[in-house]
Formats: C-alpha cells, sequence, structure tokens
C-alpha cells in the first residue's frame, strides 16, 4: 500500500510537485502520464524515499524493501554475468535469488553470459529480474517502455499484468499513453507538478484516454 | 558503530566492485605498466654521481602509489554511472554508509595490489635494501595509502558527476593528499637511510591521526554527496 | 542598488583607513636593524596568513551550518569567505618570496610557512574549480560544502606541520601557546586587515545575494567598524565581535 499526501517540492524556481496527494491499494496500478518536465520522474523518486520532500510526505509499507524500480537505465553492472548481478543486488535485499526467477523470465540460457553481451530487450527483462529478485510489493516504473520494440513491450506488460494480478501495487509513470492505458487501473495526468486529472481508469481504452489526455495537456 | 549487516552489505560492494575490475583488468594493468614505466625512465634520467639511489627510492614508490591510487578513485563512481547503477545502490535498504565504506574497501585493495606489486620493484631495480625493513615501511604505506584514498573515495563521489571529472579530481583532491604524502616520503627515507625507528614515531602518529579523522569526516559526509 | 552600494562603500573606506594605517607603518615605524626594509613586508604576509587559514575555517563552519540548515545564504556565505581566502593567500604568495629573496638569496624555498601558503592556495583553487564545475545550483552547494569542511579539518594539520619541520622560516610567533610577541603595529594593521578582510567579505557576499540586508543596518555598522579602527590600540576582540555580529545577524534576520 502506498500513500501520497500533500507532497510539494521546488528545485530552485521550477515546482516538480505542487500539492499531490493519492493512495495506492494492492492490486491497483496507477499509471501517470505526463510531458517531459512534469514532475512524473520527481514523483517516483519521492516515493522511493531517495528524495526528501520539501513538504508532505510519501509513505510505502516496507520501506525501502518492499520497493523494486524498473527505470529506462537498467541499474546493473555490464562486465558481470546475469547471475552474478542477480546474485549482488538479492545480497543487498538480504535475500537469495529465487530459484524460478530466471526462467520465468526466459532467462536461463543466458545466465552466465555478460550483460554487455546481451540484446537491450534482454537487457530490459533482466532489469526486471533485478527489481523482482527480493519479490517487492510495490512496483515504481519510470518510462519503461523506452527503446523496447513491439514484442518486448508486449512481453513487459505481460510482466506487469501478472505481478499486479498476485496483489501488488505499481505506479506507472510515462509519456507513452498507448502503453501505458492497458496496465492501468487508475489514470492520472500531471502537468507542472499537479494532478489535473485523476480517476479510475473504467472502461476507456487506450484512444480514448489519449484524447482525454491530449485535451488536458495541451 | 556499524551493525553486522551494514559491514555485510559493505563487504558485498567491495567484492562486487573486485570482481568487476578482475574482469576488465585495464585498470590494474594500466597502473602496473605506468610503475615500470616511471622506475625505468628515473633509472636512464639520472646520474649515479649525483643522486643516489636512497635519495630517489621514496619518491618514485610515492609517486606511482598516488598514481595508482588516482586511477582507482576515478573508476570507483563511474561504474557506478554506467547504467544508473548508484540509483540502484541507493535504492536498497542499505545504510550509506555501507556504500562508502565498499568502495573505500575495494579502492584499497586496488592500490595495496599496486604496492605489493612496486616495492619489490623497486627494491630490484634501485637496488634498495628493502626487506630488512619491511614492518615500519608496511606501517607508513598502509597508514598513508588509508589517508589519501579515504578522502579521495568521497571526492570521487562528487566530482564524477561533474564536468572534467577526470582533471577535478586529481586537482581538489592535491592538498590532502600531499599532506600524507609528506610525512610519508619523510618517515619512508628515514627507514632505507638505517635510522633509528624512534625518528618516524612523529610521522606515524600524524598519519594515524590524519587517518582516524578523516575517515570519520568522509564516513559523515559521504550522505551528503548522494542524497538529494 | 542600495544594498550593493553600501557594502561598496564599506570596502572603499576600509581601504581607505587600511592605506592610512600602512603609511603609518612604513614611513613611521623604524628601519629593523638586520632585515631592512624587506621586514616592512611583515606588515602585510602576517595579517594576509592568518587570515588565508581564517578565512578557510569559516567556509567550513558556513559550510556546516549549510548541511544542517540547506539555507543558501550560508552558501554564498561560504563561497564569499573562500573568494576573499584565495585573494589572501596570493598575497601571501607574492609577499613571501619579495621578502624571502633579499633574506634568504632565492625566490622560493620549500620551507613551511611557504608551503602552508601554497596549501591553502590550492585549496581554495579547488573548491573554486568544482563549485565551477556542478550546473545545478543544489548540488553545487552540497558538493561544496562538503569540501569546504574538509578543507576547515585540513588546517590545523597544515599549520601543526609548521611545527614539526626544520624550517628558514622565523617561527610563527603570533598563535604560539605564550604571549603574541608582535609590535603594536603589526597588530593594528592584522585590525585593519581585518576589517578590509570582512568589508570585502560581506560586499562580494551582497554582491550575490542582493535584496537580503536592510541598508540602514549597513550605516550602522559602519560607524561601528569606522569608530574601533580610529582608535589605534589593539581592539581585535572588539572587531572580530563586530565582524560576527555584522555577519551572522543579517545571516538570521
Amino acid at each position: 500500500m502506498l500513500l501520497a499526501e500533500g507532497l510539494r517540492h521546488r528545485f530552485g524556481a521550477v515546482t516538480a510537485l505542487d500539492d499531490v496527494s493519492f493512495r495506492v491499494q494492492p492490486g491497483q496500478t496507477l499509471a501517470v502520464f505526463g510531458p517531459n518536465g512534469a514532475g512524473k520522474t520527481t514523483l517516483l523518486k519521492v516515493l522511493a524515499g531517495l528524495i526528501q520532500p520539501q513538504q508532505g510526505r510519501a509513505q510505502v509499507d516496507g520501506g525501502r524493501r518492499a520497493i523494486g524500480w524498473i527505470g529506462h537505465q537498467p541499474q546493473l553492472y555490464s562486465q558481470l554475468t546475469v547471475r552474478e548481478n542477480l546474485r549482488f543486488w538479492a545480497s543487498l535485499y538480504d535475500v537469495a535469488v529465487p530459484g524460478d526467477l530466471l526462467s520465468r523470465l526466459g532467462l536461463t540460457e543466458y545466465a552466465d553470459r555478460p550483460v554487455r553481451a546481451l540484446s537491450r530487450g534482454l537487457v530490459q527483462r533482466v532489469a526486471i529480474a533485478r527489481a523482482l529478485v527480493h519479490d517487492p510489493a510495490v512496483l515504481l516504473l519510470d518510462e519503461p517502455f523506452t527503446g523496447l520494440d513491439r514484442t518486448a513491450a508486449e512481453a513487459f506488460s505481460g510482466l506487469i499484468a501478472q505481478h499486479a494480478a498476485a496483489g501488488r501495487a505499481t505506479v506507472l509513470v510515462t509519456h507513452n499513453v498507448e502503453e501505458g492505458t492497458g496496465l492501468a487501473t487508475d489514470v492520472a495526468f500531471m502537468r507542472r507538478g499537479r494532478f489535473v486529472h485523476f480517476a479510475p481508469r473504467g472502461r476507456r481504452g487506450p484512444a480514448q484516454v489519449a484524447e482525454e489526455y491530449r485535451n488536458a495537456i495541451v | 558503530m556499524p551493525s553486522s549487516s551494514s559491514l555485510r552489505h559493505a563487504c558485498a560492494v567491495a567484492s562486487k566492485d573486485l570482481l568487476v575490475e578482475f574482469r576488465s583488468r585495464t585498470g590494474i594493468l594500466s597502473a602496473v605498466v605506468f610503475v615500470v614505466l616511471v622506475l625505468m625512465v628515473f633509472n636512464f634520467g639520472r646520474d649515479p654521481t649525483a643522486v643516489s639511489n636512497l635519495v630517489l627510492a621514496p619518491s618514485i614508490l610515492w609517486v606511482t602509489f598516488t598514481f595508482a591510487a588516482i586511477l582507482a578513485l576515478n573508476r570507483a563512481f563511474q561504474l557506478e554511472l554506467e547504467n544508473q547503477a548508484l540509483d540502484g545502490l541507493l535504492l536498497a535498504p542499505i545504510g550509506r554508509g555501507s556504500i562508502y565504506l565498499g568502495k573505500l574497501v575495494a579502492n584499497l585493495v586496488f592500490v595495496a595490489t599496486v604496492e605489493v606489486i612496486g616495492v619489490p620493484l623497486v627494491a630490484l631495480f634501485f637496488n634498495v635494501e628493502v626487506w630488512p625493513h619491511i614492518g615500519p615501511l608496511a606501517a607508513i604505506i598502509t597508514l598513508a595509502t588509508l589517508g589519501f584514498v579515504a578522502v579521495g573515495t568521497l571526492f570521487s563521489a562528487m566530482t564524477v558527476r561533474t564536468r572534467f571529472a577526470e582533471l577535478l579530481l586529481p586537482v581538489v583532491l592535491l592538498p590532502f593528499m600531499i599532506l600524507p604524502l609528506m610525512w610519508a616520503t619523510l618517515a619512508t627515507t628515514s627507514v632505507l637511510a638505517d635510522r633509528p625507528l624512534s625518528e618516524i614515531g612523529g610521522s606515524l602518529k600524524m598519519l594515524a591521526g590524519y587517518d582516524i579523522v578523516f575517515v570519520v569526516v568522509s564516513l559523515l559526509l559521504f550522505p551528503a554527496t548522494v542524497n538529494e | 542598488m542600495r544594498l550593493l552600494r553600501a557594502g561598496r562603500w564599506i570596502t572603499a573606506i576600509a581601504l581607505l583607513l587600511l592605506a592610512g594605517v600602512y603609511v603609518r607603518a612604513l614611513v613611521y615605524t623604524p628601519v629593523e636593524r638586520l632585515q631592512g626594509l624587506a621586514q616592512k613586508i611583515y606588515y602585510l604576509h602576517v595579517p594576509a596568513a592568518i587570515w588565508a587559514e581564517t578565512a578557510m575555517i569559516i567556509v567550513g563552519i558556513a559550510s556546516i551550518f549549510y548541511l544542517f540548515l540547506k539555507d543558501p545564504r550560508l552558501d554564498r556565505f561560504a563561497h564569499a569567505s573562500a573568494e576573499v581566502g584565495t585573494v589572501f593567500a596570493v598575497l601571501m604568495l607574492t609577499t613571501g618570496p619579495i621578502w624571502g629573496k633579499p633574506i634568504w638569496g632565492t625566490w622560493w624555498s620549500w620551507d613551511a610557512r611557504l608551503t602552508l601558503a601554497l596549501f591553502l592556495f590550492l585549496l581554495y583553487v579547488g573548491y573554486l574549480l568544482l563549485r565551477s564545475a556542478v550546473a545545478d545550483p543544489a548540488s553545487r552547494a552540497r558538493f561544496a560544502a562538503v569540501l569546504g569542511i574538509c578543507g576547515m579539518v585540513l588546517v590545523p594539520f597544515v599549520h601543526f606541520s609548521v611545527y614539526m619541520f626544520r624550517t628558514l622560516h622565523p617561527m610563527p610567533i603570533v598563535l604560539k601557546p605564550s604571549e603574541p610577541s608582535l609590535p603594536g603595529r603589526t597588530t593594528s594593521s592584522t585590525t585593519s586587515l581585518t576589517s578590509f578582510c570582512s568589508g570585502v567579505t560581506i560586499s562580494r557576499w551582497i554582491d550575490s545575494g542582493s535584496g537580503m540586508i536592510s541598508t540602514l543596518r549597513r550605516r550602522l555598522h559602519l560607524l561601528g567598524l569606522v569608530a574601533h579602527l580610529v582608535d589605534p590600540s589593539d581592539h581585535v576582540k572588539g572587531l572580530l565581535r563586530q565582524l560576527v555580529v555584522l555577519s551572522f545577524q543579517d545571516l538570521f534576520e
């Protein structure tokens, strides 16, 4: 369970967060859409505990131990193998690498290859494995579809859907409305640090949400 | 006092760093090549009647060790920036101090490797008796290295994200390196010249004091370099 | 801008008084028997040495407060102090050899005091370079604070190295465990240099952070400073108190 209350944060003269409040329950996926510079990454960083908000508070049940992060950068060491990477990150969370993690993500045959030898799509899968290695209750996704082709993006969406079905909470931020809507249970539009729209997705499809987004933001 | 889990995390960070370095090996090779280069140049360049080996050896020793240290320091956090792994480290439920200690240990191991190779090489090429003084020498080398690597690890966390990162680190680190180097070179000269051990007591005390103060200060200031 | 002008007035008047003190020092003091006219450089070199070190300590203290309070004014104050410190370190590096050439016969010697000056200069240059290399203001302030604190901690180590090494330089006779034993002229030039330093620090600080300080306050403080300086006896404590009040009162207003 994830909670944000009255978050405000400025970087000098730029307002990154302007009174943002919301709640995400287990099983829900909140998709936050917004243009670059709207404050989306700042929001995620505050939720993750990387930035202390100047005002307001953010709380994640279980603290940093319960958070998994997938961004457009894989957060891996390219000279180490997949297995070595996973083992290292697992040790920071004081857990062992789950036995089925590699097979679940189709990475078994690449386990002992160095990360730098893998294609972009595979690297993203390893990044997902890294984020899931400690079985987090909350997933934070920062522009995760960047650089993924159609197939890889679909595979990724499938994984996230599985994760949500297992009862985890997810916050996804992206400027790509089409790809994000399918996963969302709740939708928010963010502009200059504020939520200008925040509602359950209901039955709206990607095209409809994209239309509303264009109207709201432009 | 650091808890056992934070020490464990520090060990994890350190072993990861060393594993990465071992895989690529470019750092350690460059450092060793530099040592050999310096030794050869100094040998060809000097006039045996004008300058004795005993005068040159300590300076050569410390020049090569500092170069190795700067090399290690520049790479330490560079590694974390490549794929934004640093954010991953900050997200994990580990103390910031563990990251600092892990990096510090990895850097020390790197520099120590160069030193273990360098000292016998200097002894060999410059015909200097090192073995009878190995105890005091080891003490001096350990204390001085800890001093500038501790501060260097802290600074490299900052400089790695600036413009001219590799140039800025040595410039900023310079005054903090010269001081331990000053005492170390003095003490090394004294030891190699067979002077009584009591003479280096003062230098060793200053080095130890410097180490304690700056390791503590660096540990306390490290979170400020990575937290926003 | 009125605030800027006020800061510049302080510096201008302090400079005038400084000139007055130096005229008195150079013309009206007896020529030293052994060292001749070169000894007069002492009146510049010694206060410069004191201030080059003190400025670094001020940078460190302001940095510590910044890391706790996160007030950008503290960061600007540290920056201003570092710039002033650089000036004095350069002063030391130039007056030192000028004094040394007739006495030692060489322009540079690796004696402890000059080496101290070089250390301080390198510290300041490193600090200013680090500041200029960081684009984001918040990171810049944080990084500069870290470096400032480390620099402050380094200063006592460097200072006490003076006592541990053989030196050509006259032993530091002001910061000895016993009484300072300089003649009155030097201490009064120290106080005027103090006022000069404070004037420059404050005007640089005002330059960088406009809109913060009331003009009336400035003028009152200036009058206080002038009153202290006109009195020729050692009022170092009074002046230092003035400096502290002046600088920090406005920080917390």
